[in-house]
């Protein structure tokens, strides 16, 4: 039978199908952090449950709310590092060494091809750009991911998305999910898998494909899911190569998991993205998106540049070419979170970090920061955000306040003008 | 089993996201029962009042397309559930949302847009929701009338509500 990509991970990881229907599977990777572990945590003590399935799958991170703000998240941070200690779990970061919880872990290389990866955050989507299937669950799931290495999920209905042409100046990753999200609508690829193939992604850097990847929740799909291909090779090599003889070898391993010429698709959905301008969020939901030239000239009142959407090494050099050597609105606030440690060192080597400091901009240590208006960054009403995170809900950055998606290059040139921006009008590296 | 059925709280608009039931900013709390009092705090929707009588009585919401949408956060289910909604009747919903009811024991029904369409014609009549749970069938009764709506969840669904839950069910189990 031809299969894709989602169906072979689930074929492979079958261990139970209680109902027709109902997969469950083995999970390879269990993600968790401070805001919705804590919980799962009391629960299962509660219960009497105070167990891990394999302490080495967990994987865990202090990254929402870090430093701790006051009484209540110092509690959450608390109670996650002394289950991670009771429970032996080496690979758990906290401050000094953590980050987004969707950077740093690719980073580690903890996400491999042809791997179930849960966690109980919706952007979990993310690690499919590595070929794996990647979902965000809640917290009951969560607790039983911790507990006994599973998941149950719907058969994997997958949407193919084709993504060809020619990438124009000043457009990325982020202006084209914007794009097909819209198309899909806020709700149309729920419960399903979205694979995004052809030749943009094929050209992308692991970084892009997370970000693509990153916003499938938004259109309700489960994961995203790109082919690993030598691009993925390259990134994980540093983690793989006791495992295979060379690159070749392991590019060989990873094709097993590409999706079967003649695999049956939910549906197929072709975007040309050659003619395409920056794309910006405008309403209340991610699928309200226009071209730029629809809203150039917005007022706004804060920039940010950050989040496991776009906040990684790229995104940054993206944001300093267009900010070197120049200086923000003064009636603009600009807030830049690096995702990971290492990509604020990388930044710093760079002279990214002294970019964005010179051009007015606060830099804070990574972190998910204002993206979700529970710590740093949090906006007061009527007021605008110019952002690069992923959601634009009601009360997302700040209750009455409003916020506008786009990407790095967008945000940047947007601080400088104190309006929204289209960097296709700024010329990169300098006034 | 939890208790299903009673007043209803319509919310007449599709896509309403979890940061709209819950806000983050009470994600900062661990216990379920300090979530109560913030139920659907940040939705904006006209005649709503959070704190207004309808919103305060209810056991089932019925609302439109893509209810739950946006972040995992089961605080969501738990904010309904600690206000006594056990019952959520949409057109359709968030895939994680949905789940998250059911792992709760909670019911999520999703019905036929033009099903949903004549439930709403009770909005404004002191509508009440009975679940025939056993026979997967819903009936509404307000001061217009009354009508009975047959529902599908799966084998999985029942399974989990009459464990109890994902967790008891999982831990029997693998
Ligand atoms: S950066 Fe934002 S969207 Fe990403 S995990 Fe953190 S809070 Fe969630």
């Amino acid at each position: 039978m031809k299969m894709t990509l989602a169906e072979k991970v689930f074929k492979t990881h079958l261990r139970d199908e209680p109902f027709p229907g109902t997969k469950v599977l083995d999970i390879d990777v269990v993600m968790c952090h401070e805001i919705t572990t804590p919980i799962a945590i009391n629960d299962l003590v509660a219960r009497g449950k105070d167990r891990v399935f394999d302490p080495d799958r967990l994987k865990v991170v202090i990254d929402h709310v870090t430093p701790a703000k006051d009484t209540k998240t110092a509690l959450q941070g608390k109670i996650l590092r002394e289950w991670a200690r009771r429970h032996n779990i080496r690979d758990f970061f906290d401050i000094g060494r953590n980050g987004v919880c969707h950077a740093i872990f690719p980073e580690k290389g903890f996400i491999r091809p042809g791997y179930t990866v849960i966690m109980g955050d919706s952007h979990t989507c993310t690690h499919g750009a590595f070929g794996a299937f990647a979902a965000g669950v809640g917290t009951t799931d969560l607790e039983v991911g911790i507990l006994k290495g599973v998941c149950a999920f719907g058969e994997p209905k997958t949407i193919r998305i084709d993504i060809d042409g020619t990438v124009p100046e000043g457009v990325y990753a982020k202006d084209i999910i914007l794009r097909i999200i819209k198309e899909l609508t806020v709700k149309g690829a729920t419960d399903c898998v979205m694979e995004f193939r052809g030749d943009v992604v094929k050209g992308m850097t692991m970084e892009s494909r997370m970000t693509l990847c990153n916003m499938a929740i938004e259109a309700g799909g489960t994961s995203g899911i790109c082919m690993p291909d030598e691009v993925t090779v390259d990134y994980l090599w540093p983690f793989i190569s006791s495992d295979y003889k060379d690159k070749k070898a392991a590019l060989e391993d990873f094709k097993k998991w590409w999706s079967d010429e003649g695999a049956r698709y939910e549906k197929t959905l072709k975007i040309d993205v050659s003619g395409l301008e920056p794309q910006v969020t405008y309403g209340y939901k991610p699928d309200e998106v226009k071209s730029i030239s629809e809203l150039e000239g917005t007022p706004v009142d804060q920039v940010y540049i950050g989040s496991c959407t776009n906040g990684r090494i790229e995104d940054l050099r993206v944001a300093a070419s267009y900010l070197k050597g120049r200086t923000i609105s003064p009636y603009v606030r600009g807030i830049v979170s690096p995702a990971t440690p290492k990509i604020f060192s990388q930044a710093d080597d760079e002279g990214i970090i002294k970019i964005f400091m010179d051009a007015g901009f606060c830099v804070t240590n990574p972190t998910c920061g204002a993206c979700l208006g529970m710590s740093t960054g949090v906006i007061a009403p009527g007021e605008v955000c110019a952002s690069t995170t992923n959601r634009n809900f009601s009360g997302r950055m700040g209750k009455g306040g409003m916020v506008h998606l786009m990407s790095p290059a967008v945000a940047a040139v947007t601080a400088i003008e104190g309006r929204i921006a289209d960097p296709r009008k700024f010329k990169k590296g300098g006034a | 089993m939890k208790s299903f059925g009673g007043k209803v709280l319509f919310l007449e608009r599709s896509d309403i996201n979890t940061d709209e039931i819950i806000p983050a900013k009470y994600l900062t709390e661990i216990s379920k029962e300090a979530l109560g009092p913030h139920m659907l705090e940040d939705l904006r929707l006209e005649g709503f009042d959070p704190n207004g009588s309808g919103a305060k009585d209810a056991k089932v919401i019925v609302t439109r397309a893509n209810f739950g949408c946006g972040s995992s956060r089961e605080h969501a289910p738990w904010v309904f559930e600690i206000n006594d909604i056990n019952v959520v009747v949409a057109s359709g919903f968030a895939r994680i949302f949905r789940q998250n009811m059911f792992n709760c024991g909670m019911l999520a029904i999703e019905l036929p847009e033009a099903d949903i369409s004549r439930l709403f014609e009770h909005q404004r009549a002191d509508a009440k929701i009975d679940v025939d749970y056993k026979n997967s069938r819903i009936t509404i009764v307000s001061s217009i009338g009354s009508g009975a709506f047959d529902y599908h969840i799966s084998e999985f669904d029942r399974a989990l509500i009459e464990a109890g839950g994902w967790v008891e069910f999982a831990d029997a189990r693998y």
